[in-house]
């Protein structure tokens, strides 16, 4: 397992992926990468001279139980570099995730994912679980789940943590995101945002690019689902929302929420779902001047074109 | 007697973790372990009723679509608008399901359970101009092996040239179910955890390029399935052919029925779906589903008894981790307080038994082909042969069924939110019969319960000491090599377990198995 080139020049890149209280939607996600097709990935090189050498990924590895277990306990770790990638939240309650056993006693994950860390050259939070705790840390949250972040500063480990959140997250900013380590090494601190996230793919709001702003600026607001245009009036949180899911759309282009009528639900922001939700309401107030109400009381459109920048609140009106 | 563990089970969706008792190279005792929990029906409490659909998506990436059509299907009952649901708001959820379906069937044979049957090392030899192949070539030559191995060693049948041409549709399989996934969204906005369906129908506007661009995607998995799918199941079948006395499991099959083919009315079992619903015994002897006969017991999992042991929509769910005598998170739900197995293999046994014309067809055909019997089909072939059959017979469907798709028709109907209601939600999932149970109050959820494909097969005994279906299915069965016990894996790999976060598998413990040998 070491980082010498073989015979052919290729560098592998050691990536070990853990799920701790996910559902597997981050793996399945990736797996729908188009560029690169995410078999380059698994068997080529996913830029030229560098392999990723997924070590462990419970959903798609070949073997099982003690076998695959010990290639997570295996001392050699110390002394190799790679890339942990935590999917899901991290339980803090006690047993409510293991991941094998020590002894006859399961191993938290929690457990697992901290000597792992310590070992680690950064450690990638996949999804808005890993991210931030997401919908795993929802209220009343009983199994005291949190973000892989919030591990990493219990435990008192300072290692690079980039987060990718996403409920799921685009394949793109995972795999764009390695593509970066491997190319450029780890992004610097101007590359992240305050919450770690690569400003390459969460520096805009979805406002700022949604193909429905001019609705919005000129108060064409949908009354109903399945209507073309603002859905700002039936909940949704593209003003409040950093994600390049406008521009780049999904699962090839095809489509992506908005476009499909459906609010943006805010799946990528740390307050999500308990901040984000109820869904279908307006829980927003953003006092846009296009949202400035005329005298009947509706709401109508001023001529001011404003974009939001930053990471604006909920006052939950 | 020697105890094998296996933790992690892999290549599931979810944590599993088996225990198997082995005497004489025969399992004389099981334990089926979910060990993650997650807490859904706890959280969903006091929340806005119409984010059921939205947040219960999340319980699963692989099946999202079939908690959001069963949370979408309990709202509409709750709200009363589910005889007013348009053809557009039907066809289009089926659509969006059926994309579902297939994405999950093809994934889980090729990239789930064919690796405990091909052996990717046959790929080192390859001389021809495949580029996939080519490529798998040069990534086995350099000799860092992994997500492919550690791996089961012992029993890779198939010929050289059959394991390069399934290590080629591997590649392929990647490709289509992700196409699966594009056609989804061309209604489904995105994937996993689509935005569109809605209580009171969906959200996206049809149009007929969107109908054609569908149908195009469609078409290519159409082929997939008719040309490489349908024949790899029979290669392997005829290869493994043992398999189809292996893992038998429970002695009752249930289905509630999934692909609406009208509006709903009358109780939530009595409508008309493309596959039908039915209990069935193993002499295929059938009856209609009765949704009081279910039983949620808690006996073995790590809940308070006060509280389970009732049918879901008065259950209360208590997590209670260090309870005597539990193992699992997983529940056992019972039919009749028997042990029950749902998934394609259950649909299909229902389709056959209600002379479905199409499922009969092509089941008799299959079972000509290798030379098996229906009662064959109670097995770990069987189950893989139902998976396939059913994804064609629901792809050709779907292409009938998009065009009949309406632009400019309501897709979705207006409904008030009570202040007080009950809804039930049934639907068939790719791996089996789902149901959500909500209840209403002040405008909020006051009880949300559900259960899950996996919880009728994954679960730990019942209070009459009975193992639940994957349990029996192991109980029994040959072990060769209790360090290699590929038996148990393809066993449960043929149930498409999906605890979404709790099993695990092991081998006996000490022994060195990271050394990979190429041949």
């Amino acid at each position: 397992m070491d980082n010498n080139c073989n015979v052919q020049n290729v560098q592998e890149k050691h990536v070990i992926w853990v799920q701790a209280a996910s559902d597997s939607g981050c793996s399945i996600s990736v797996l729908n990468s188009v560029r690169p097709e995410i078999h380059s990935v698994l068997f080529d090189e996913l830029v030229p001279g560098h392999h990723i050498n997924l070590l462990f990924q419970a959903t798609i590895m070949a073997g099982q139980g003690e076998q695959v277990v010990s290639v997570l306990d295996d001392p050699v770790l110390a002394d190799t570099d790679f890339l942990l990638v935590v999917e899901g939240a991290v339980p803090f309650g006690k047993n409510y995730c293991s991941l094998g056993e020590e002894g006859g006693k399961d191993i938290s994950i929690a457990r697992r994912i901290t000597d792992l860390a310590r070992h680690a050259e950064a450690v990638i939070a996949v999804g808005t679980c890993a991210s931030f705790g997401g919908i795993f840390a929802s209220y009343p949250n009983i199994t005291q789940c949190a973000g892989a972040g919030e591990l990493l500063a219990k435990e008192k480990i300072n290692k690079p943590l980039i987060n990718i959140p996403g409920c799921p997250p685009h394949p793109d900013w995972f795999l764009g995101t390695l593509a970066h380590l491997i190319l450029f090494g780890l992004p610097g601190p101007e590359e992240l945002d305050e919450l770690n996230r690569p400003k390459l793919f969460y520096s805009q709001l979805i406002h700022e690019n949604c193909p429905r702003r001019a609705h919005f600026d000129a108060g064409r607001f949908a009354k109903r689902l399945s209507e073309p245009y603002c859905l700002y009036l039936l909940g949704c949180r593209g003003p409040v929302t950093h994600a390049d899911c406008p521009t780049r759309q999904w699962n090839n282009g095809v489509n992506w929420c908005i476009e499909n009528n459906h609010p943006c639900i805010g799946c990528c922001e740390p307050e999500f779902p308990d901040g984000t939700s109820p869904f279908f309401e307006k829980r927003l107030d953003i006092h846009a001047p296009a949202l400035r109400k005329d005298t009947s009381g509706r709401l109508k459109a001023q001529n001011t074109v404003t974009a939001f920048s930053g990471r604006n609140t909920e006052d939950g009106d | 007697m020697t105890e094998i563990t296996i933790d992690p089970v892999t290549r599931v969706e979810g944590h599993l973790k088996v225990t198997a008792k082995v005497d004489d190279k025969e399992v004389k005792d099981v334990e089926c372990s979910g060990v993650l929990f997650r807490g859904f029906e706890v959280f969903l409490k006091d929340r806005d009723p119409r984010d059921a659909q939205r947040l219960t998506q999340r319980i699963c990436g692989v099946c999202p679509s079939a908690h959001a059509t069963a949370a979408a299907l309990a709202l509409d009952n709750a709200f009363g608008i589910e005889n007013q649901i348009t053809d557009n708001g039907r066809i289009i959820r089926n659509l969006i399901l059926g994309c579902n379906f297939l994405q999950s069937h093809i994934l889980h044979f090729y990239h789930l359970a064919a690796l405990d049957y091909v052996d990717v090392t046959a790929a080192g030899g390859y001389a021809g101009h495949d580029p996939d192949l080519q490529s798998l070539r040069k990534f086995l030559a350099r000799k860092h092996l992994e997500p492919f191995f550690p791996r089961y060693e012992g029993d890779y049948r198939l010929s050289r040239k059959q394991n390069q041409k399934a290590c080629a549709h591997y590649v392929q399989a990647l490709r289509v179910r992700r196409k699966a996934h594009e056609i989804l969204c061309v209604f489904g906005g995105k994937m996993p955890h689509s935005m569109t369906i809605v209580p009171g129908g969906v959200t996206t506007t049809p149009s007929a390029d969107k109908i054609t661009s569908f149908l195009s995607g469609l078409n290519e998995i159409r082929r997939f399935i008719n040309n490489v799918y349908l024949p790899d199941i029979l290669m392997i079948a005829r290869t493994y052919d043992d398999y189809f006395a292996i893992g038998k499991g429970a002695d009752r099959f249930l289905s509630y029925g999934v692909f609406d083919l009208e509006a709903r009315c009358g109780t939530p079992v009595d409508r008309s779906c493309f596959l039908p619903q039915g209990v069935m015994d193993s002499s295929l002897n059938r009856a209609d589903t009765d949704l009081a006969k279910i039983t949620e017991e808690v006996t073995h999992s790590w809940y308070d008894d006060q509280g389970g042991n009732t049918h879901p929509s008065r259950e209360k769910t208590t997590p209670l981790r260090g309870k005597k005598q539990a193992c699992s998170w997983v529940k056992s739900p019972r039919y009749q307080g028997k042990v029950t197995e749902v998934g394609p293999l259950s649909r299909m046994l229902a389709a056959y038994v209600s002379d479905h014309n199409g499922a009969k067809n092509i089941i008799n055909s299959v079972l000509s082909e290798v030379g098996a019997q229906p009662s064959d089909l109670l097995s770990v072939c069987g189950r893989h042969a139902a998976r396939a059959i059913e994804a064609k017979l629901i792809a050709d469907a779907m292409a009938e069924w998009v065009l009949q798709v309406k632009p400019g028709v309501p897709v979705c109907v207006d409904y008030q939110l009570p202040d007080q209601a009950e809804g039930v939600g049934i639907t068939d999932a790719p791996r089996g019969a789902l149901g959500h149970w909500i209840k209403i109050a002040d405008k909020k959820i006051a009880n949300y319960q559900l259960v899950a494909p996996t919880t009728w097969n994954a679960s730990p005994k019942d209070a009459g000491n009975n193992p639940g279906p994957m349990e029996q299915a192991i109980l029994g069965t040959k072990v060769q090599d209790e360090n290699n016990p590929y038996e148990i894996v393809r066993i449960l790999r043929s149930f498409d377990p999906c605890l979404a976060c709790a099993v695990h598998a092991v081998d006996v413990k000490g022994r060195n198995l990271r050394e990979y040998k190429i041949s």
